[in-house]
């Protein structure tokens, strides 16, 4: 009898559960018997490189920040296409070429939009 | 968890039997595996910088993972001088770690205030607010010093007991793991030492 296809995800799934799980297990186990817990409120408090954390931090950001959003498309995504399109160049099919440009086309209008916005020009 | 005879496990080695105690197993586990918090003070972190890089490669004793975060380290290496500005901060971060901790003081600053004693924003040694297990004199120490007090700790983790009345600090649970964390007062830090922890002994003159 050949084993269900999916057989070996069940198991993934067990394992998966197991290796936390004996770990998790035995701190537990240790914490009962050897290590007392020792919680304090300096200890229990957020982390801020050693500072006093203030305020809260559900805090709600600027929607202005799209604009930074946007612009990182256009300059940081299209920097990590160009380089593969760079590379295989001299071997692309016609429809390969098309399709990039097209791809490049869309950014560029971005970038058009956003200097037209005004967004390049250094805030005084 | 007793202490096995040593005859015994020579003994029994011998027929190809290993034998081990709870105690051994968990300190050897600990001292291979200190985490150094990943901060530095003053020209004393170049020095821990040198030793964690390939050259004298702190890793060869298990301490190269320097976390950035206190709930993942093990040690504090206090490397430089501790000004009164920045002192609640170690102390904070210090409090954040999870036990057990160990603290290693490195270089004249972080021992008394080294070179800088006399500075009115120096603190006079880290030794005042928490508790240390090394030392390493030395303006800067060199990073073999580093690794020497590294290995010292080792050698102090491995001798900490399991069970018993003279257990390590952090299983006993009237122990403290956390200390006050000092404020900024007018004039200097307020209070100006952990008068629990802080005895130096008194000069016979
Ligand atoms: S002990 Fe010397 S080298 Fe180290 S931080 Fe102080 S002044 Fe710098």
């Amino acid at each position: 009898m050949t084993p269900n296809p999916y057989f070996f995800i069940v198991i993934f799934i067990g394992v998966a559960l197991i290796f936390p799980v004996i770990p998790l297990g035995l701190a537990w186990l240790w914490r009962r018997f050897f290590q007392p817990p020792k919680p304090g409120a300096e200890k229990n408090a957020t982390y801020e490189c050693g500072v006093e954390s203030l305020g809260d931090a559900q805090i709600q950001f600027r929607s202005q920040y799209y604009l930074y959003a946007i612009i990182f498309l256009i300059f940081d995504v299209e920097a990590i296409f160009l380089v593969p399109f760079a590379v295989a160049f001299t071997g692309l099919p016609v429809g390969a070429f098309i399709a990039i440009l097209v791809f490049l086309l869309l950014l560029l209008e971005g970038l058009v939009w956003a200097w037209g916005k005004g967004c390049l020009t250094w805030a005084r | 968890m007793s202490d096995i005879d040593e005859g015994l496990r020579g003994e029994l080695q011998r027929q190809g039997i290993w034998v081990t105690s709870m105690q051994e197993l968990y300190n050897w586990g600990r001292k291979n595996s200190i985490w150094p918090l990943q901060f530095g003070l003053a020209c004393c972190a170049i020095e821990m910088i040198a030793t964690a890089a390939s050259r004298y490669d702190i890793a060869r004793f298990g301490g190269e993972v320097f976390r950035p975060s206190p709930r993942q380290a093990d040690l504090m290496i206090v490397a430089g001088t501790v000004t009164k500005k920045m002192a609640p901060q170690i102390v904070r971060l210090y409090n954040q770690m999870p036990d057990p901790k160990y603290v290693i003081s490195m270089g004249a600053c972080a021992i008394s205030g080294g070179p800088f004693k006399q500075g009115y924003n120096v603190l006079k040694g880290i030794d005042r607010y928490i508790p240390v297990d090394v030392y390493i004199p030395g303006c800067p120490p060199r990073p073999e010093a580093l690794l020497h007090a590294f290995m010292e700790l080792q050698r102090k983790i491995d001798e900490q007991k399991l069970s018993g009345s003279n257990k390590a600090e952090h299983l006993r649970p009237d122990q403290p793991s956390e200390f006050p964390v000092p404020a900024f007062g007018a004039h200097d830090l307020e209070p100006a030492a952990n008068a629990d922890l802080f005895r130096p002994p008194e000069i016979q003159r």
